[in-house]
């Protein structure tokens, strides 16, 4: 048993140690400050714009005041200004960025206000849509006016229709609820998916690499292989765990300060106003059996190889298989009810990511996700049995080809008779 | 006790790497392994550390089967070097050495002791692949002796070594040897196994088809090899009844004889047909015999 500790303690401080994992975990960490910090970064350079000029060329000369109150109340950092010159001169101006934009509003034959807007380019399409949002209340007024609309008629015309969604079955979440597992549920997926590929990735390197740089035979001839795989597997788990702590941390910390700050928005949306705790742990639990799935994978497919130059190619099914998982979560995050859904959570290459997805937005029943947990228990070992002996002949074996046909002639160098 | 292969056999699906190979070599010995690529040499060894298992047959070390509980008696230099290219020497031999059931501070003095023996203690510090080759299968060589095993086993030690550091290798295992290693070592150069080696075993397509103390392989091959120099043309010789081959060279002839008898007839022969500069009677070298047992040349 001590042998298995020293490759687990190795393989974990050495990956620490290395330049590539401490670049990657403080980009991550720079990235997780970014993004939790969001609201605050955009407030900074909005602060730095100090709103947007556009000149206003009146032609019907009475549109312009009651349009400047309008834009006030949509957008404060939009500024009217009544331009005096003509058009061209208005043009040239906004061309040598005096102003943001050029509108010219007028009057068309039933009195009603329209307008043509130039800027320099009309790629920001958010600045237009304001102008066009306030005049547009104009016209309608100034329509309804000419009906001999009242205010109150008017109102009637746009208050929103009364709608309301419950939901009937007992514990289902509410309409509130689900857009805010949504949110968090998303967020932890995308965490599961980028975890398993990079990890798996990594034990698949890191096999590769002992295995084209000839030591694994010094290894495996001091160490039995299958000790050195799971030893290898659990390392870098706990490696993850190490790294997915900062990050959790991190962004746990910096979300809650914000919270503080903020009383809406951005968070609120993903759900993070108050976290359920049950959510988390699935994520966990699902975050480990994921990797260890997939790592027992990666580590017996990596061992296939002769050359680093040849992992990924050898790995390429099992990412697919992890980016297909992915993608029906992803379609499953808007219908997480479907049949369809519901039968490919409990294929065990898809589990990790679709059960916690279900579990994460429906009120399942115990039994649902305890049952994909099972499942993936026995897959994980029956895997781990089976690469354990593929990883055994796999790690002597050398030579050009690496198809799927060598698990054949590994499996072959184990076997005594 | 020592080394014991009882018919052991391997097979590869329909394909026999090794056939039926007894073996047992003595403790504190040197054990020389032949034979031509694919012979079965690397297969041999791998069974005897257990890497992989054998089809048939037994492999024990003092009468104990070799499993991963002995592996701290067991040093072991792969043909294929390898070493983690991007890890400090230090480092790496610290790992290797704990994985065999060394102490850190073990490790570490012993590393000082065979660094400064190979005269490199600056390497310590330097990561493997900043190493020539040559350097780099002196620190391979540190990884497998370190733990001072009871059993060595070397496949190819000296192979891409320039003549000073295969001295200086050759000393090292000759050293470990007089200490009272089992050494078992295959190599491509016949004299390397002739020098150092009293018993050897010579590997054909998974076969032995020589095996035993080299003395005793020498004298019951029975040939010797007679070098005549001498003025006159020698040509007639090749044709002289007990003579099995013959190659001529510029200063005379190399002859192969069937006994050391013959080598008085023909010096009869040649006596007064001129100047003989040479005439010498020699032990038949293992190339000869490895030529003659498996009918290839081996280099």
């Amino acid at each position: 048993m001590n042998n298995f500790w020293i490759i687990l303690w190795h393989t974990y401080f050495s990956k620490l140690k290395t330049k590539s994992f401490i670049i990657t975990s403080l980009i991550t960490l720079v990235l997780i400050i970014g993004l939790t910090n969001m609201t605050k970064i955009i407030d900074v350079f909005s602060d730095d714009e100090q709103g947007e000029k556009v000149a206003v060329i009146d032609q019907s000369g009475e549109l312009f005041a009651p349009f400047q109150e309008q834009i006030k109340s949509i957008n404060k950092d939009v500024h009217l200004q009544l331009y005096e010159g003509s058009e061209e001169e208005g043009e040239k101006a906004v061309k040598n960025d005096e102003f943001k934009g050029l509108l010219v509003l007028s009057q068309d034959n039933e009195k009603l206000p329209q307008a043509s807007f130039k800027a320099r380019s009309i790629a920001d399409s958010t600045l237009p849509a304001t102008l066009q949002q306030g005049l547009q209340q104009i016209k309608t007024q100034a329509a309804a006016t000419q009906i001999n609309l009242t205010q109150e008629q008017l109102g009637k015309l746009y208050e929103p229709v009364a709608f309301s969604k419950t939901a009937l079955e007992e514990n289902a979440k509410t309409e509130e609820e689900l857009n805010q597992a949504r949110g968090l549920v998303y967020v932890l997926l995308f965490v599961i998916y980028f975890a398993v590929i990079m990890y798996a990735n990594m034990i698949a390197m890191e096999v590769a690499t002992e295995k084209s740089s000839r030591v694994m035979e010094i290894l495996i001839s001091s160490v039995s292989p299958i000790k050195q795989m799971f030893a290898k597997i659990l390392g870098i788990a706990l490696l993850s765990l190490t790294q997915m702590a900062a990050f959790l941390l991190i962004g746990y910390y910096f979300v809650k300060q914000n919270l503080e700050t903020m009383d809406s928005g951005f968070f609120e949306f993903f759900g993070f106003g108050d976290i359920p705790v049950q959510t988390i742990i699935y994520a966990v639990v699902f975050f480990i059996l994921g990797y260890f799935l997939y790592a027992t994978l990666a580590a017996f497919l990596g061992s296939l190889v002769s050359r680093i130059e040849d992992v990924q190619q050898m790995i390429t099914p099992m990412t697919i298989m992890i980016v297909a998982g992915f993608m029906i979560a992803m379609v499953g995050l808007g219908q997480p009810e479907t049949t369809f859904i519901t039968i490919t959570s409990y294929i065990p290459f898809f589990t990790p990511m679709l059960m916690f997805m279900r579990v994460g937005m429906l009120t399942l029943p115990a039994w649902e996700p305890l049952l994909g947990i099972a499942i993936l228990l026995v897959t994980i070992v029956v895997l781990a049995i089976f690469g354990a002996r593929v990883y055994k002949g796999g790690v002597l074996m050398y030579g050009k080809s690496n198809s799927f046909k060598d698990i054949k002639k590994a499996l072959q160098l184990t076997k005594n008779k | 006790m020592g080394l014991q292969l009882e018919h052991v056999t391997k097979r590869f699906g329909s394909y026999t790497a090794v056939d039926d190979l007894s073996i047992s070599i003595p403790e504190k010995e040197m054990f020389g392994f032949l034979g031509a690529n694919g012979a079965g040499k690397t297969t041999t060894f791998r069974m005897i550390l257990g890497l992989i298992d054998a089809s048939e047959g037994k492999i024990t070390w003092d009468g104990e089967t070799i499993d991963y509980s002995t592996s701290p008696l067991i040093g072991y230099l792969p043909e294929e070097r390898g070493l983690y290219p991007k890890l400090k020497v230090k480092d790496q031999i610290v790992y290797l050495a704990r994985l065999r059931g060394m102490q850190k501070q073990d490790v570490l003095k012993e590393l000082d002791y065979w660094l400064n023996r190979f005269k490199v203690p600056e390497y310590a510090e330097k990561k493997v692949e900043e190493l020539s080759k040559g350097n780099q299968q002196k620190i391979q060589f540190i990884t497998a002796v370190i733990h001072k095993p009871k059993l060595l086993i070397l496949d190819e030690p000296f192979s891409g070594l320039d003549p000073v550091n295969v001295e200086q290798l050759k000393d090292a295992v000759l050293e470990l040897k007089n200490n009272g290693t089992t050494i078992v070592f295959s190599s491509h150069r016949m004299e390397h196994v002739e020098e150092m080696c009293e018993h050897l075993c010579i590997m054909h397509k998974g076969k032995p088809v020589v095996q035993g103390a080299l003395k005793e392989i020498k004298r019951t091959f029975g040939r010797k090899n007679l070098v005549i120099h001498a003025d006159f043309n020698l040509e007639f010789l090749k044709s002289y009844p007990g003579v099995i081959r013959s190659r001529q060279t510029t200063e005379g002839i190399h002859l192969q004889i069937e006994g050391e008898e013959m080598a008085e007839g023909i010096l009869k022969e040649i006596v007064g047909k001129g100047f003989i500069r040479k005439f010498v009677l020699e032990e038949p070298s293992l190339n000869d015999i490895f030529i003659e047992k498996v009918g290839a040349s081996y280099e």
